[in-house]
């Protein structure tokens, strides 16, 4: 079943004198993710990757194009619809040290998502933020520590733990390895598979490190210069 | 809490900086000094004792007496409050009007971005001194017209570091993350933009108190600001103005005064800074 799919997705920047100059950084792009499975996205940095990823999750407003999630067209969400869409989509960034609010605890960095969609009550949030940090593996005592103190592979633990509150059916993994060691890089990537078959979470997975895409990917998009330019 | 224990952190890496302790020492005991006025000073600063004026400091009068037989040293303490009040309220509400601008301005961009900038502009185009005097001269002299005539002129400074930081930090990915959860605008602001922010802002209003200080003194001293017989630094020093070449003393105790406040903020402000600045960046990533 096609959990999210977008359409001739296309973002134009104009720049320049009088903005004559366009740059096509998405052009025309179409994608389909199915429940539960992972889509792999490669191609060069800067070829667009990261932009149809914020566009999906409507952190940037296309040009032109159509993102349909879940039979419902979501380009045009605003206000309350917008703001429910958060949990259902999120979004897992590359460097997992600025990720995190350097002045935030990862007590509360973990409840942030819960707090504002005001989905736990106040006494129950340390029994939640227990059942979180354990399918994370994560140590409890890291919780009352400031991000600085902790890895980057405990960071992007973190990362996957306040975004699983919020039960996420899609994840967008926005090359999510690539400044993290081989080790750990595998630890993460295994989480994200057993996360995976647990919960029935669909990936965007964009990388442009090919091994780890094929490992992780039931299917993979080759991304050019804004357009699609080859299927695996 | 958890931005306060941070600063406690710095507090305690600034008893390590000697400037900065000494100056934080001084603004301590300046701010006892305040507090305690009435019980430290030997004589009424309003009394006055024509039969004595114009004494040379001695026992009883540790500083000598003004043209009117007042004991200075007793006035200059009383005048520790003026000055100390008008410098902590000109910066507490320019950082808090300074800051919000500044973050409403950098995260907003646009229109808004805009409108903010050329209003600061407009302000820093007038040397600070000069536009202060305007205002009070407008508004005429009292305690709250000089407060107002230096906050006016006291916010941009704060609006632009403010906004530089904040477009730094819109940028990074806890705030794309932070909307990505979907967060409301303001939240962000908040939460997320305000906290980094601090200590810089800090800094800016440590170094600040000192020049609203020195501002108000000065106002004062042109007759702009606070009026005798209130017991004010500036207005102190411009009475002794015409008996300085017989009795200097009415004119140098206040003058030190001013001096020490002003250099006690700046050593402080200072030894903040160089904790700070030099590392604002990681200050920013990694907030230690």
């Amino acid at each position: 079943m096609t959990l999210l799919s977008i359409k001739n997705l296309k973002k134009y920047y104009f720049c320049g004198l009088f903005n004559k100059k366009e740059i096509r950084a998405v052009d025309g792009v179409d994608l389909e993710i199915k429940s539960g499975r992972t889509l792999g996205l490669v191609g060069n940095s800067g070829c667009g990757k990261t932009t149809v990823a914020k566009i999906i999750l409507r952190l940037i407003e296309p040009t032109d194009g159509r993102i349909i999630f879940k039979e419902k067209d979501i380009t045009k969400l605003r206000g309350r619809e917008l703001k429910n869409l958060g949990q259902e989509m999120q979004i897992i960034f590359q460097n997992p040290e600025t990720s995190l609010n350097p002045r935030m605890k990862i007590y509360d960095a973990i409840l942030e998502p819960l707090r504002i969609h005001k989905l736990c009550s106040t006494d129950k949030e340390y029994e939640k933020i227990l059942k979180l940090i354990e399918i994370v593996n994560l140590n409890q005592e890291l919780l009352f520590r400031y991000p600085h103190e902790l890895s980057g592979g405990q960071l992007q633990r973190v990362v996957i733990a306040r975004i699983l509150s919020l039960n996420p059916k899609f994840i967008v993994a926005d090359e999510v390895t690539s400044m993290l060691d081989p080790l750990v890089q595998a630890q993460i990537l295994n989480l994200m598979k057993d996360l995976q078959e647990k919960l029935g979470i669909s990936y965007l997975f964009i990388s442009h490190d090919m091994d780890v895409v094929e490992w992780m990917s039931d299917e993979i998009a080759v991304m050019d210069e804004g357009k699609i330019v080859d299927w695996k | 809490m958890k931005i306060l224990n941070n600063e406690i952190n710095i507090l305690k890496e600034a008893g390590n900086n000697r400037m900065a302790a000494i100056g934080g020492a001084i603004v301590i005991m300046l701010t006892l000094i305040a507090i305690l006025a009435s019980l430290l000073s030997p004589h009424d600063p309003f009394e006055q004792k024509l039969e004595n004026r114009l004494l040379n400091p001695c026992f009883e009068y540790p500083f000598g007496t003004d043209d009117l037989g007042r004991c200075i040293f007793s006035r200059l303490i009383f005048g520790t409050r003026y000055s100390l009040a008008i410098g902590v309220t000109v910066v507490g509400i320019t950082a808090l009007v300074g800051t919000s601008l500044g973050i409403v301005s950098g995260y907003s961009r646009g229109i808004i971005d805009e409108i903010i900038m050329r209003i600061v502009d407009i302000v820093l185009a007038f040397p600070g001194i000069i536009l202060a005097l305007v205002i009070a001269g407008i508004l005429g002299p009292s305690f709250l017209n000089v407060v107002i005539a230096l906050s006016l002129t006291h916010w941009p400074a704060y609006t632009r570091l403010v906004r530089g930081l904040t477009l730094t930090l819109r940028e990074m990915d806890f705030i794309e993350g932070a909307k990505a959860l979907r967060a409301s605008n303001i939240y962000i602001m908040r939460r997320h933009i305000l906290p980094n922010c601090i200590n810089p802002i800090i800094v800016l209003a440590t170094l600040d108190i000192a020049h609203a200080i020195i501002f108000a003194t000065a106002l004062s001293f042109l007759g702009l600001g606070i009026q005798p017989p209130t017991p004010e630094w500036g207005s102190m020093l411009k009475a002794g103005i015409p008996y300085f070449r017989i009795s200097p003393h009415l004119t140098f105790f206040p003058g030190t005064a001013i001096m020490v406040t002003v250099l006690a903020f700046n050593f402080l402000g200072d030894g903040l800074r160089d904790m700070i600045d030099p590392k604002i960046n990681e200050n920013i990533l990694v907030s230690e």
